[in-house]
């Protein structure tokens, strides 16, 4: 099958590939850039493992097609830290042990970055909302809440 | 048809590890050029945190801080045996044997830290910052670092230590049965507060307090998020998961883990810890296996409360709406 030219940025960076039609944003992400970031959980879209932002949407980039997202500005947890600098996110599930195997953080924390970006002062009901679509098995999603509610609290007194 | 509230109490105890052929883990130690400590086990960190747990114990024992250890494990062709990471026995088997290969390569250590210093080695003690003092004389010291190079490069000795941690096989007395199947066990009480609804049989589980006696908490907040996540994990195998979710016959059950339920972010029940600390007489640094004891007491806590509220008792799990139905209409029936 002929390859089709897909381009993108990631993470502020550019990004061309030449994929086979139909090929996953997930495996273009993990497999041929390297970005393992986003996890493969279910590949049928509901587990959230692989979540991924795209122009400002959160998205699941084991049902996105790569070559449907050409131009677009793509998101992942690889690109969150700045400098060495944990995002805010990042350092509030660290400090709430907000993760314990790992494989469900880097969707969760997209999941609350796009809650974030779009309500920076959720209540409660607003962060069990944005991570309902993302499923966890070890962390009994208390912690990750609570991470979710810090790191908005962080946010707001930077603003601030 | 109302919402029914009702209460329920329950208490475990939980054996750390098994007892079926015998129950081993082995661990090597050894340092590097540089003093820094290298832990090998066959032993898995599945995410509940054993490599955290395993540098601590090598770290306390050897007498560095924690950031000089490095663990690697769970490559079972190259690795010492491990008989894995199951049964709750991760930091008591490993720990232990970690424990034992640390104090040896300790020895080793202070060994060729007393021939630089010129000293006996039963004179030395450590700071547990990289360096070792003369007891006594503290000015008098070398830091791990020159220690380990010197055993290289000089001395030509490997500052290592072999650790193995085993639990016999417990055969019953052929008169009595009487046996000791595990020696440590970790303990929970759990109560539990629900609301059944005996129109629908749907169960919400309002709150969940449970107490945990796990011996010694080696890192506190670790085993804090282990019984959180356990605690839910609890409930979500009283009321939820199955591979046959609510039918009776097997083709029309799960094919995939996207019908396989459990509670989401939406469904947590008010949970508190509280933690009992105290220190098991065989574990590293007085652990237990606070593992998959702490999913435990929240099932029987919950089939209790369900009891409570509306009068029927579920002995099959999960305890879905349609047995509580099932129940509820024997009940009315009989």
């Amino acid at each position: 099958m002929a390859k089709v030219p897909v381009q993108f940025t990631l993470n502020g960076s550019e990004k061309a590939e030449f994929i086979e039609s139909g090929t996953t944003l997930l495996h273009v992400l993990r497999d041929k850039i390297g970005d393992t970031s986003p996890k493969g959980g279910c590949h049928q879209g509901t587990c959230g493992a692989c979540s991924v932002i795209i122009d400002g949407e959160l998205r699941l980039s084991c049902l996105t097609l790569a070559e449907t997202c050409n131009g677009a500005d793509i998101r992942t947890t690889a690109g969150l830290a700045e400098g060495g600098v944990l995002h805010p996110l990042q350092r509030a599930f660290l400090d709430a042990f907000a993760t314990q195997c790992g494989f469900c953080t880097p969707g969760m924390i997209m999941a609350a970055k796009a809650l974030l970006d779009r309500t920076p002062n959720p209540s409660r009901d607003d962060a069990v909302e944005a991570l309902s679509g993302n499923i966890c098995r070890c962390t009994g999603y208390e912690p990750i809440i609570q991470a979710v509610l810090t790191a908005a609290r962080a946010n707001s007194q930077n603003a601030a | 048809m109302a919402i029914r509230r009702g209460r329920g109490v329950a208490a475990i105890n939980y054996p750390t590890g098994m007892n079926l052929g015998g129950d081993p883990t082995q661990a090597l130690v050894h340092s590097t050029p540089t003093g820094n400590f290298m832990v090998t086990l066959s032993s898995v960190d599945l995410g509940q945190g054993m490599k955290q747990i395993m540098a601590q114990i090598c770290a306390e024992t050897i007498g560095v801080p924690t950031d000089r250890v490095i663990v690697d494990t769970a490559d079972t062709d190259t690795g010492p045996h491990c008989m894995g990471t199951f049964a709750s026995r991760g930091t008591h088997r490993a720990g232990n044997a970690v424990i034992q290969a640390a104090k040896e390569a300790r020895q080793v250590m202070l060994e060729v830290a007393a021939e630089e210093l010129e000293v006996n080695a039963s004179d030395l003690e450590t700071d547990g910052q990289g360096n070792i003092l003369v007891k006594g004389a503290p000015q008098k010291s070398i830091s791990i670092f020159d220690v380990a190079l010197a055993a290289h490069f000089k001395r030509g000795r490997s500052i290592s230590g072999r650790g193995m941690f085993l639990i016999p096989r417990s055969y019953p007395e052929k008169e009595t049965g009487a046996m000791k199947p595990s020696t440590c066990y970790a303990h929970a009480c759990t109560v539990a507060e629900v609301e059944v609804d005996d129109e629908t049989g749907e169960v919400t589980v309002l709150t969940v307090k449970n107490v945990f006696e796990i011996g010694r908490a080696l890192n506190p907040k670790m085993v804090e998020q282990q019984l959180v996540g356990g605690s839910w994990m609890g409930i979500s195998h009283a009321l939820y998961e199955t591979t046959e979710p609510y039918y009776p016959n097997r083709d029309h059950g799960a094919t995939d883990f996207n019908q396989y339920l459990m509670p989401g972010p939406g469904d947590l029940a008010a949970t508190e810890i509280i933690v009992l600390e105290r220190p098991s007489a065989d574990g590293p640094f007085g652990a237990k296996g606070p593992g998959e004891m702490c999913a435990n007491p929240q099932i029987p806590a919950v089939a209790n409360a369900v009891f409570d509220a509306v009068g029927v008792r579920i002995d099959t799990l999960p305890i879905t709406p349609e047995r509580i139905l099932r129940a509820l209409k024997a009940q009315a029936a009989g």
